[in-house]
């Protein structure tokens, strides 16, 4: 099998996600959406196998599933709300949350488009953003990299950026259809790491509200036969990443 | 022990307008919507709400009773926004307090044991503290110095709760996978109201085992049988949440003509007519 022709946009994106929790050892990997969630257990079944994961209620689990379907199991803890509340607040954490907006220091907002007493859009609330982004390190997922998504300025900061004064701020990488970016340009700005096969650097700018740092842009790197494998066969084979990053 | 065994509208019978009332649960699951159905049903109005929001907040905002929301989100879970919600904030009909979650958590854990804040670096940094200017910081006063965030307690009036079973004493117990925060709202309330599946005699609650029984007399003021009661919301392993039900409450939630019929056809009544309405459907 020519593995490079039969490579989907959603399967490089799941990829990328995974490669958010590498190498971090025994914390809960917490992703919100379809792709942060393949990504998180491909994560765990290839290099970084002593990763926590929730059955999405209260159990952690051990394994490898198949998104949208029960966790099979087995059970290893018990995590209600309020323990993941405290393994958070301890740092044990590393979270891929979807932002309405991003800013270029990473603030993200995840509670009210416009002003915030009367928004032309309320949306989901604070959530734990404000708490994750000053105790353990946190990523954010994009299924559609958009203007008004990534803003000049957030309407709410829910999610801290590195521009608010507080030291302890982990932001790691942000993931999108387009592209891979984190915050390693000058005074932590979003710094295009790689943009994905098939995705010219000027789509990615484009589709940017602000001025990323561009200095020599990688190229998203496809995933291995192994992976593509995993992800086809056993976390998601009803392919629901379609869904959520259509090929084209 | 004290029979606390009573209806829902005798429960509201005992609230009052203006009062700070914590509704239980956690987003669409496990919430007292029988109690919350009650309320609906009564004069009572101007109430400060604090939840992890779903359904329970959206009704009360869609009728009006709600002035003040303390909140961490408001969400549907398996449909993430909640329309009602929305539409009182869009229209800037209601005074919004949102906090982080784990904030919510603080404030009524520190008033359960009568402190007047606990310390978190939760909220620091973000727009919490500017869009709740009412919060102020606290320096650690030991040898690190650090400057927290101070969330300070938060009594409530009453707190509507819905576990699995109960005893007539008013001891409770949780059968699905999570507690959430049902126990903190009871301890912070001066009087928790607690519904429930199921009144059981107290030797029956040791079947499901002495770590699910967090709820205890000591807490609560008042026992309500409710069954079905937390439906549309999930009441695990009682029953899951109704999708499909849910799915017509947003979808008439969405246009006042449709909601008008969704009133009428749900709602003007009692529990009973509720309960017998969604079994006709």
């Amino acid at each position: 099998m020519s593995v490079n022709v039969a490579v989907s946009r959603a399967e490089i994106c799941a990829v990328a996600c995974a490669e958010a929790w590498r190498e971090e050892g025994e914390i809960l990997a917490s992703p919100f959406g379809t792709i942060p969630a393949i990504g998180a257990r491909l994560a765990r079944a290839t290099f970084s196998p002593d990763l926590l994961l929730s059955d999405g209620e209260a159990l952690l689990v051990g394994g490898t599933w198949a998104v949208g379907e029960p966790a099979p199991g087995p059970v290893e803890g018990w995590a209600p709300f309020r323990n993941v509340f405290d393994l958070a607040w301890a740092g044990y954490r590393h979270i891929m949350m979807v932002p309405s907006q991003i800013d270029r220091y990473g603030n993200a907002n995840l509670s009210a488009i416009g002003d915030f007493a009367r928004p032309s859009r309320a949306l989901l609330g604070m959530r734990g953003a404000p708490g994750n982004t000053v105790c353990h390190p946190v990523s954010y997922w994009v299924p559609r990299h958009l203007p008004r998504v990534f803003v000049p300025a957030v309407d709410v900061v829910c999610g801290v950026g590195y521009d608010r004064g507080v030291a302890s701020v982990d932001l790691r990488r942000v993931v999108t259809n387009l592209a891979v970016l984190d915050f390693g340009g000058p005074g932590h700005a979003m710094w295009l790491v790689s943009a994905h096969p098939g995705v010219n650097v000027d789509e990615v700018v484009s589709a940017t509200g602000f001025d990323l740092v561009i200095d020599d842009v990688g190229e998203t790197r496809l995933p291995s036969a192994d992976e593509l494998r995993l992800i086809r066969d056993v976390i998601d084979p009803h392919r629901l990443r379609d869904r959520e990053v259509p090929d084209g | 022990m004290a029979d606390k065994r009573m209806t829902a509208d005798e429960m509201v019978a005992e609230l009052r307008s203006g009062m700070t009332i914590g509704i239980g649960g956690w987003g669409s699951r496990r919430k007292p919507m029988s109690l919350v159905r009650a309320i609906l049903r009564s004069g009572i109005n101007d109430l400060t709400i604090v939840s992890y929001g779903g359904p329970d907040v959206g009704l009360l905002c869609a009728a009006g009773k709600v002035k003040r929301l303390v909140y961490g989100f408001v969400s549907l879970d398996s449909i993430p926004l909640e329309p009602h919600f929305q539409a009182a904030r869009q229209a800037g009909a209601i005074d919004a307090a949102e906090y982080d979650e784990g904030m919510l958590q603080w404030a009524l854990y520190a008033a359960s044991l009568r402190l007047p804040f606990l310390p978190t670096r939760a909220g620091l940094g973000s727009d919490v503290p500017r869009l709740n200017p009412e919060l102020r910081t606290v320096r650690s006063p030991y040898d690190d110095g650090e400057e927290l965030l101070a969330v300070p307690a938060l009594p409530l009036d009453a707190a509507l709760i819905h576990l699995n079973r109960a005893d007539a004493a008013g001891n409770a117990q949780f059968l699905g996978p999570d507690l959430y925060f049902d126990d903190l709202f009871a301890a912070a309330a001066a009087r928790a109201y607690v519904s429930c599946e199921r009144i059981v005699p107290t030797a029956d609650l040791a079947d499901g085992g002495f770590a699910s029984l967090r709820i205890q007399r000591w807490m609560t003021a008042g026992v309500i049988e409710a069954t079905n009661g937390a439906h549309f919301t999930s009441c695990d392993p009682d029953y899951p949440r109704d999708e499909a039900f849910q799915r017509d409450y947003v979808a008439a939630a969405k246009d006042p003509v449709a909601w008008k019929e969704f009133e009428a056809r749900y709602l003007t009544g009692s529990e009973t007519d509720y309960q017998a309405a969604v079994r006709a459907r």
